[in-house]
């Protein structure tokens, strides 16, 4: 296991890589939740009119929480099952930069440690902050 | 129209915007916004958010081939990134009290300003000679060309650094990549080698997207009818498109491509002034 976590077992090389597989297994499963929750959306409600897309409503709660999407995707609810394929790829990029921290800490780049934390606090802040309009 | 013809349209429309944005290097968030704004009539806001999510898609879809190639700046990408993120959520923050006309009006501009940078003369060149700043921050590395590892420094770190704090703003407000202005930052006040800067803007798009993108999710702007279609297609579009950019060199497309989205971008500024959004 000791080797797992030194340097010459993770080269540069095997970061970056590593991270790329990351992304595609993240991709992947975005967009098949998405391709399985869009096909339902089509099949129950194919034949229904569009709604009224040209003025702004804005979603409910159960589509812009976290919480209300677990909730929807555990009650069945196709619409938070396609939200949380979208969920899905916002955090692909996400957990790649959480990725690259792994890759300067194991590297005992501090001074990339600290850039890459600044991101990941931006990134959290404006989550946490939830800036409504 | 039904929700299945509406969705099918989408679809095909999304297909062309990320075959069109990876083969023109424009990006496939650029070309969603006019197409749900100017075809579909959709409103503004849920426009910019299904944009921000084909950013992320492109970006993410595209990096799982660059990362391989080792040409990804990583490091110049996180130090940047600080920029960009911050820039996100403050342009984010100011799309609130914008006026919808307003945003159409600056995207019109910012659209324009990306479909001439498409038909830019391209730095090739590494840069031998770099700056202090630069070499403190560990920024300058090597990239694979022809079998060879050629080395690269680059310059005015500060300017490119400030550049880059605009570009986020934009995406943040506009819900684009601002892949252009990104690029621009790095090669043309950088020096940086464009693939170089291509791969590195790519890898920050995603990052900066999803800066901004958890805020608009939260303030409702992204509808589960139209992400999947618009997800779905420009990522199946963008990977279409860069496996035919390994075949073909499109220089023709891009000229006929920038002429046909400045008119759009015209369009776009026109419908603003008239308050159409």
């Amino acid at each position: 296991m000791k080797q797992v976590f030194s340097k010459n077992y993770w080269g540069d090389k095997d970061i970056s890589l590593l991270v790329g597989q990351i992304l595609r297994i993240g991709v992947i499963l975005a967009s098949s939740i998405l391709a399985i929750g869009g096909i339902w959306y089509l099949v129950v409600h194919g034949q229904d009119s569009v709604p009224n897309y040209r003025d702004f409503i804005g979603e409910g709660k159960s589509n812009t929480t976290i919480h209300g999407i677990i909730i929807g995707v555990f009650n069945k609810n196709i619409p938070q099952i396609i939200q949380l394929g979208v969920l899905l790829l916002i955090c692909t990029p996400i957990v790649r930069v959480i990725g690259s921290l792994f890759g300067f800490i194991i590297e005992k780049d501090k001074l990339y440690i600290i850039i890459t934390l600044i991101v990941l606090t931006v990134i959290v802040g404006s989550i946490l902050s939830g800036v409504k309009g | 129209m039904t929700i299945l013809t509406f969705t099918l349209i989408l679809l095909l429309g999304a297909f062309v915007a990320g075959l069109l944005g990876s083969l023109t290097g424009l990006g496939g968030g650029v070309v969603v916004i006019p197409l749900l704004t100017l075809l579909f009539h959709v409103d503004i806001r849920y426009a910019i958010g299904a944009a921000l999510l084909a950013s992320i898609a492109t970006s993410s879809g595209a990096a799982t081939a660059y990362v391989k190639e080792g040409i990804t700046n990583i490091r110049l990408g996180m130090f940047l990134e600080i920029a960009t993120t911050i820039g996100a959520v403050i342009g984010a923050v100011i799309a609130i009290y914008m006026p919808t006309n307003t945003i159409a009006i600056i995207f019109g501009v910012v659209l324009i300003f990306s479909a001439a940078m498409t038909v830019r003369k391209k730095n090739e060149h590494a840069l031998s000679g770099g700056s202090a700043l630069a070499e403190k921050l560990k920024l300058n590395s090597t990239y694979p060309s022809e079998g060879k590892l050629v080395p690269y420094k680059l310059t005015n770190v500060v300017g490119g650094f400030s550049l880059m704090g605009v570009a986020g703003v934009l995406s943040g407000l506009l819900g684009i990549g601002s892949g252009s202005l990104k690029v621009l930052a790095m090669d043309s006040m950088m020096k940086i080698p464009f693939k170089v800067s291509t791969t590195t803007s790519n890898f920050m798009i995603g990052v900066t997207a999803a800066a901004s993108a958890v805020v608009y999710l939260q303030r409702g702007y992204m509808d589960p009818g139209i992400a999947f279609p618009v997800i779905l297609g420009v990522l199946c579009g963008a990977i279409t498109g860069s496996k035919l950019l390994k075949r073909m060199n499109p220089k023709t497309l891009r000229i006929i491509f920038a002429v046909a989205i400045t008119l759009v971008a015209l369009e776009m500024i026109f419908n603003g002034f008239q308050q159409k959004f």
